[in-house]
């Protein structure tokens, strides 16, 4: 209060602990960018023939070719059901296990199962749980289709079961005092709480199917990934610059769509 | 419904016991003995206000009574009923005829007044007609007729975010009664309030137990609030009922008992606790809202 305190200094704590520990710390950064690039090993030579191919190809992709565009119509046509079905499939069975998941909800046991599922079916790239069905259930769209549909009701209940965690108690606790059963607690007190982002968050997945839905493809699991991976291997540059644009395309168009519903859902 | 189910037995003779709580203990995974052998009875309808400094374990106590603590130890019989002893389909049934109010209100705020009222009747329908909110037309009119005693009339539509606090706490009211309780668990239902709102919600409450013979056991941190508007006042002190009188009873010596030695005829200034937590909560709803 008093005049004669005027030299107190204040300084916010900082995130590394103290002076010296931030000093290790940066020391030990430094070297390891010395180390790393130092180990890369970098071919100049190959990366510079790297660059002359990548000329070769570009110039061999224009103009784009659309003459096959009845394969081109069908393998995006695939890719565009494979995210609308996968998505609606995984919405269904996302909603069981974000409820198994949620801890305000769940006893212990079915909390720890459910979220076991869903770190497991996060711990694979869609690419690898691809990759797996298509040797369970062969090339195709269905392999592909059941992936994402995996992948989807994971990623939705991670989602909708964090939400769930993080509703308002009291409305919850309200709804369990006038006797309601636990559905109805569900119905009445926790899914007017989440239901706006959960709508979001699947939306989102949508999108983020279309594009999964390109890449999938490439190893086998159908849809427009699969006509690319073909065209590439032979050498069709022309064709695959006609089916990257059109898939350019479909995602700027998925992602405008994604966009322009969830803001008006807010 | 109201009181008058079974003919009060020996009529004029004893009252009937509506609620009897025996030696109801509650100890926390914590370690923290929250009720320590309460007893407690009420055999008339009218306000019980439950008194007693933050912690002492009046909103643990209210809410063993429908069972949302469970009870470490001790009775509750509900008409007799012991709801300790029940299972899960029992133990709904008997928070059907209990209702309860809660200091944050606790509307489901996504929810239109009238699908928050008839939440109240959750307990009668079943989970198809809760999805497709199908409530029996007898249900929705008592909301309708609720709604209009409580001074919400034409508010039905509105989302339960729109309402102001005070109005908020009127639904609760309204969600509570549609239950057409026997017992009615009122947990702060001012805390939250400006100091006019809160009077007028105590009073709304009161008339409404009276009108419907119904008790109402209601925690209130404000000890004016209980003077006023209680039939009966129960204290409440490190987990044990230390008072249990009518309101008149209440002195400075018994105050001591409850809340610990104070200067009662302090300006209200002097009194910090319970100014500032009268005026904070109506700052959180208006950033709730």
């Amino acid at each position: 209060m008093s005049a004669s305190l005027a030299a107190r200094s204040w300084q916010p704590s900082s995130m590394f602990g103290g002076r010296w520990q931030r000093r290790t710390l940066l020391f030990a950064f430094a070297a390891y960018c010395v180390w790393s690039i130092g180990d890369l090993a970098i071919d100049h030579a190959r990366v510079m023939r790297g660059f002359g191919r990548a000329a070769d190809m570009l110039a061999r992709m224009w103009p784009p070719d659309f003459s096959r565009w009845e394969l081109l119509g069908r393998g995006m046509l695939e890719s565009v059901q494979m995210a609308i079905a996968s998505s609606v499939i995984g919405a269904v069975f996302c909603v069981p296990i974000a409820l198994c998941a949620a801890r305000n909800l769940a006893p212990a046991p079915v909390y720890v199962a459910a979220r076991a599922l869903i770190v497991v079916g996060r711990t694979f790239h869609e690419v690898i749980v691809a990759i797996l069905f298509v040797k369970l259930f062969g090339f195709g769209a269905v392999a592909g289709m059941l992936t994402l549909a995996f992948s989807s009701a994971v990623f939705l209940a991670k989602m909708i079961a964090e939400d769930i965690e993080n509703v308002r108690p009291g409305p919850v606790e309200a709804m369990r005092a006038t006797g309601a059963r636990f559905g109805q607690v569900v119905v009445f007190g926790i899914v007017p709480q989440v239901v706006v982002r959960a709508l979001g968050v699947f939306i989102y997945r949508i999108d983020a199917n279309l594009r999964h839905s390109t890449v999938i493809g490439i190893v086998g699991a159908g849809g427009i990934g699969q006509t690319l991976a073909a065209s590439f291997t032979r050498y069709d540059y022309d064709f695959s610059a006609a089916i990257l644009l059109c898939i350019a395309a479909l995602v700027a168009l998925g992602e405008w769509f994604s966009d322009h519903v969830r803001r008006r859902l807010r | 419904m109201e009181g008058g189910e079974a003919p009060l037995p020996g009529g004029a003779g004893e009252k009937r016991e509506r609620l009897r709580v025996e030696s109801l203990t509650k100890v926390y995974p914590t370690g923290k003995r929250a009720l320590d052998g309460v007893d407690f009875t009420i055999r008339e309808p009218g306000v019980v206000a439950v008194i007693g400094s933050s912690g002492a374990g009046k909103s643990t106590f209210i809410r063993c009574v429908n069972r949302l603590v469970e009870p470490t130890a001790g009775r509750i019989l509900l008409d007799g009923v012991d709801l300790v002893g029940l299972d899960r389909a029992g133990l709904r049934a008997a928070r059907r005829r209990i209702g309860m109010i809660f200091q944050e209100f606790n509307l489901v705020e996504r929810l239109t007044v009238m699908e928050n009222v008839l939440a109240g009747r959750l307990g009668h329908v079943g989970l198809v007609d809760t999805l497709r909110r199908r409530f029996a037309p007898a249900d929705v009119d008592a909301a309708f007729d609720l709604l209009e005693r409580v001074g919400l009339e034409g508010f039905h539509d509105r989302r339960a975010d729109a309402l102001s606090g005070g109005q908020r706490q009127r639904v609760g009211i309204a969600r509570a009664l549609i239950q057409r309780p026997d017992l009615l668990l009122v947990d702060e239902p001012t805390a939250s309030l400006d100091p006019r709102t809160a009077r007028q919600i105590m009073r709304l409450v009161r008339e409404l137990a009276v009108e419907r013979a119904t008790p109402a056991i209601v925690n209130l941190h404000d000890v004016a609030l209980a003077r006023e508007f209680a039939d009966r006042v129960v204290g409440f002190s490190a987990g044990r009922i230390v008072f249990d009188d009518a309101p008149v009873a209440l002195d400075d010596s018994t105050l001591d008992r409850i809340y610990g030695g104070e200067n009662w005829h302090a300006p209200p200034e002097d009194d910090p606790p319970s100014t500032s937590s009268g005026a904070r909560p109506t700052t959180l709803d208006d950033a709730g809202a």
